[in-house]
């Protein structure tokens, strides 16, 4: 089983000028890799972060968007799989981070810990499925993944992460916004 | 004349589709993002739907045209979210945190079901026409009834000053379009 910031570290090795998008967990941990202005946060409701990642893959072809969403997030829109899907977006590559678990909100368990999303992607029509548990492994297609033509879809089997601290106010900062829109009228 | 002499009065044309799809195209939108909605079927989704200036994308479920409006908005591209109120409904934490807390031009346009577009719509004989109204008014949302031709001019100036002053907006259709 792999850790999400374990994960997430390998991942940045190959971000460049992707547009990142994360929430709660996923969030707390990517941010501590470090400041980008195209890190996009502000999701404004849990499941949306998907959707907001299709958003941008229609709005900016020309770019690549990656999607660090959690299972429960995922559990709360799945209708995103079939409108993205159906959309085939080449440059949104949609990662769930699959700890099980509610982690911002106690860490109760999500209703079937071993639902697999993997399948529900693939059947839902998105054309690159990966399912990793083995960060050897990750490490290794990590940069394949993310220069796939999509929409790629990608589970990161991880343990629940030691307790993170949510600042909140400074993850949703108006500046965040502000800074994500200029950085995209470059 | 001759074809309006034949028609009983509530079988007039009160609220062409055309013009409203007029509207939203001068309006700048690029996208629509839609669920179908039986008030809107025939007089507005399906010509959309076959409009080469306009990008449908078909969402499953309401709260998905908040998340993707709000992408596009980061990118410059203007969207209109087209649902029944049920959805509007459905989708009011969304709404409630894209829309309304972080300031974002949401622009929807809200088929009211069951409405009786002889009524406003908070004295309609459907509850959840009823509260529509108080609640877009409770979260602060500017709203414009489009019931009539003469409504349809509201369309765009409601577009342009969301757009201008990023804010939500909803234009709730009272009646079927033709």
């Amino acid at each position: 089983m792999m850790k999400r910031d374990e994960c997430f570290r390998i991942l940045a090795r190959h971000v460049t000028d992707e547009i990142v998008i994360a929430t709660y967990s996923s969030a707390v941990d990517w941010l501590e890799l470090g400041e980008r202005p195209l890190n996009y946060f502000s999701v404004g409701a849990m499941g949306l972060d998907s959707s907001h990642a299709l958003g941008l893959a229609l709005g900016r072809p020309d770019r690549r968007i990656i999607c660090l969403q959690g299972d429960g997030s995922l559990l709360m829109n799945l209708g995103c799989l079939v409108t993205i899907a159906a959309v085939q977006p080449k440059n949104l590559i949609h990662f769930v981070v699959q700890n099980g678990a509610y982690e911002a909100n106690g860490g109760h368990p999500i209703p079937n810990t071993a639902v697999d999303f993997a399948a529900m992607a693939r059947g839902a029509g998105y054309v690159q499925v990966h399912a990793f548990s083995d960060l050897a492994n990750f490490a290794q297609q990590a940069g394949h993944v993310i220069k796939q033509d999509g929409p790629v879809f990608a589970t990161l089997h991880v343990e629940p992460s030691k307790p993170l601290t949510y600042d909140y106010p400074n993850l949703y900062d108006a500046g965040r916004r502000a800074a994500l829109k200029a950085a995209l009228q470059q | 004349m001759a074809t309006d002499a034949l028609l009983e009065p509530d079988e007039k044309i009160r609220l062409k589709g055309s013009a409203i799809v007029a509207a939203i195209k001068a309006s700048k939108i690029e996208f629509v993002l839609s669920v179908p909605d039986i008030v809107t079927s025939e007089g507005l989704l399906r010509p959309i739907a076959r409009d080469p200036q306009l990008r449908l994308i078909r969402v499953c479920k309401e709260d998905e045209c908040i998340g993707i409006a709000s992408g596009l908005y980061y990118c410059d591209k203007r969207a209109l979210s087209l649902i029944q109120y049920t959805g509007f409904l459905d989708s009011i934490n969304a709404i409630r945190g894209v829309a309304v807390e972080y300031r974002q031009p949401i622009c929807m346009m809200i088929g009211l079901l069951g409405h009786d577009p002889e009524t406003t719509p908070r004295n309609s004989p459907r509850y959840g026409v009823r509260i529509i109204e108080p609640i877009l008014d409770a979260m602060g949302i500017p709203h414009h009834l489009i019931n009539d031709d003469g409504d349809v001019g509201k369309i765009r100036p409601a577009i342009d000053d969301a757009y201008a002053a990023s804010h939500p907006v909803a234009l709730l259709i009272g009646r079927r379009p033709s």
